[in-house]
């Protein structure tokens, strides 16, 4: 198997599945032409602690193992730690990825962001070092230009 | 509990035990090389003579028309590369389509690199080429059409007798890549005007590392790997002996048992493709109702993707693949896919179930329940299907 035990572990039995109603923050990134997409839902206190944190991920083996790790590595954390988590550390604490599946920790690691800037954008406040997410799914406009 | 279902077997075969027992003496007493002048060797060549004496009787074909390889590769590779080169200068036009096996495509790729046009068929939704595109599609200069027998990932079966008819009006060589067709479809190259024909043993419960290229007499291909007389000049390399009593015992298996095992596999077949459209919603079938390969069932489930669905059916003994197997190191969905018409995202959810004799309807109902709680538990992970359901409760 080209996956690491710890990537099988959590790609079987995935941590974190599901969706918060009410979300503080959700962030979607991802398309599915690449066959990958990610949504995290945050539920941040007002203290700026990750109280809780669910995902959802169309994708391979690899993309559901880095979601699910990186929502273990953000739960119970305050923001400015989540934004600690890299796709280097979501790797790391899968005991690595192939390199074909390396973008699936970027995505991870952004779909973690995209959430926090959702929240950041409804409060109003800044996090530091955070970036507006870069790609987000317009589902519609992928097929116009699609050529083969 | 603990099933192990092999349901990959266009990716290849199990060898059959009686091919491997026929095989066996070749490798430790019989291990003489057939252009040696001893008696020990003359018998090796008289087998290696014998096998393609069977091959070319399930193809209608001579003897001295069959032509060892190592396999559908190098059959695809020889066919195209030197058809190239002996008839370049007649014309650099040459018709394939959109569909092959990437042996065909790439190779194709590479002498568009070298000076020759390539004209590349779409398909219809069910895989097939337009004849009337295909007659369109000829040029004063196009010196060969290459269109495969049947499809590897989908199984779509073409009107080979139609373009072979074709290609011969028009006086332009045909080659057909029929490496998932041989030993399940009865083929006959003068009724079908094949002039050259691709095949593989490990398709056939052969073993790897042997196939063959069928050039009907007269056609001026050229050698492809030089060196010793071997294959009457054209293929040079001490035969693969082993591999040939192989190739030659599983031709011989293949169509003597075909059309009780077609008939088995078909219904087979049939049940698992009922079972999946009617049992497991938002699924489709790829590939022709029935003009498909008797093993071969392909399906898209939309919200999921392949991959996942691949490791999950392994985890319940399940073997099967999406897509082709020699894609998997590739990140975009299959090229064959995509000339049906699907769109990226639901050709990223697609299934191949190629099953053999052995798989029984038992089988067939485990798979079926196994499929439905995967693509149940990926589709609640899935924030496509939650953004189509919720899509769905507002109207």
């Amino acid at each position: 198997m080209m996956y690491s035990e710890k990537v099988m572990d959590h790609f079987q039995n995935p941590r974190n599945v599901g969706e918060i109603e009410d979300a503080s923050g959700v962030g979607t990134v991802g398309n599915a032409k690449c066959g990958d997409i990610m949504r995290v839902y945050l539920d941040i206190d007002e203290n700026q602690m990750i109280r809780d944190v669910k995902f959802k991920t169309f994708g391979c083996g690899a993309a559901v193992a880095t979601s699910s790790m990186a929502t273990e590595l953000v739960k119970g954390k305050s923001i400015q730690d989540a934004m600690k988590v890299t796709n280097q550390v979501v790797m790391e604490a899968l005991d690595g990825l192939p390199p074909v599946k390396v973008h699936c920790s970027l995505l991870a690691e952004e779909a973690i962001h995209a959430a926090l800037w959702d929240y950041a954008q409804k409060h109003e406040i800044k996090i530091e070092g955070l970036e507006k997410p870069k790609s987000d799914i317009h589902e519609d406009e992928e097929e116009e230009d699609e050529e083969y | 509990m603990d099933r192990f279902l092999y349901m990959d077997n266009a990716a290849t075969t199990k060898t059959a035990p009686e091919v491997v027992e026929a095989m066996l003496p070749y490798f430790t007493e019989r291990f003489a090389n057939p252009s040696s002048v001893y008696r020990f060797a003359s018998d090796n060549k008289e087998a290696v003579s014998r096998q393609r004496d069977r091959i070319a009787e399930t193809l209608g074909a001579k003897s001295n028309e069959i032509y060892f390889t190592a396999g559908g590769s190098e059959s695809d590779n020889w066919a195209l590369k030197a058809a190239a080169e002996a008839y370049g200068s007649q014309g650099n036009h040459i018709i394939t389509t959109q569909i092959e096996h990437h042996a065909i495509l790439h190779a194709a790729e590479y002498l568009e690199k070298n000076g020759f046009e390539i004209t590349y068929l779409g398909v219809d939704e069910n895989g097939k080429i337009s004849l009337d595109e295909l007659k369109a599609a000829i040029r004063p200069t196009t010196i060969l059409i290459s269109v495969m027998y049947a499809n590897n990932e989908i199984g779509t079966i073409q009107p080979i007798r139609e373009i072979g008819r074709i290609a011969e009006e028009h006086g332009i060589l045909f080659h057909t890549d029929a490496v998932q067709a041989y030993g399940q479809l009865p083929i006959d190259v003068d009724e079908c005007r094949i002039d050259m024909l691709s095949a593989s043993g490990h398709k056939l419960n052969g073993p790897k590392g042997i196939g063959f290229l069928y050039i009907r007499k007269g056609v001026k291909i050229r050698s492809f790997i030089h060196g010793g007389a071997q294959e009457r000049r054209r293929r040079a390399g001490t035969e693969n002996v082993p591999g040939i009593i192989g190739m030659g015992a599983a031709a011989k298996r293949a169509y003597e048992t075909r059309e009780e095992r077609v008939r088995k596999e078909v219904e087979v077949r049939d049940y698992l493709i009922d079972r999946v459209l009617s049992e497991i919603p938002y699924s489709r079938l790829n590939g022709h109702r029935t003009d498909r390969l008797p093993n071969n069932a392909n399906f898209c489930f939309r919200f999921i993707e392949g991959e996942s669905l691949l490791i999950m059916l392994d985890g319940k003994g399940i073997c099967a693949s999406s897509g082709s197997a020699c894609t998997s190191g590739s990140l975009d969905p299959s090229h064959v896919l995509l000339a049906i018409g699907l769109p990226h995202e639901i050709a990223h959810g697609s299934l191949r179930l190629t099953i053999n004799e052995e798989i029984t309807k038992d089988d067939i109902d485990y798979v079926v329940e196994c499929l439905k709680e995967i693509i149940g538990r990926l589709r609640d992970m899935s924030p496509l299907y939650e953004d189509f359901v919720k899509k769905d409760e507002e109207k």
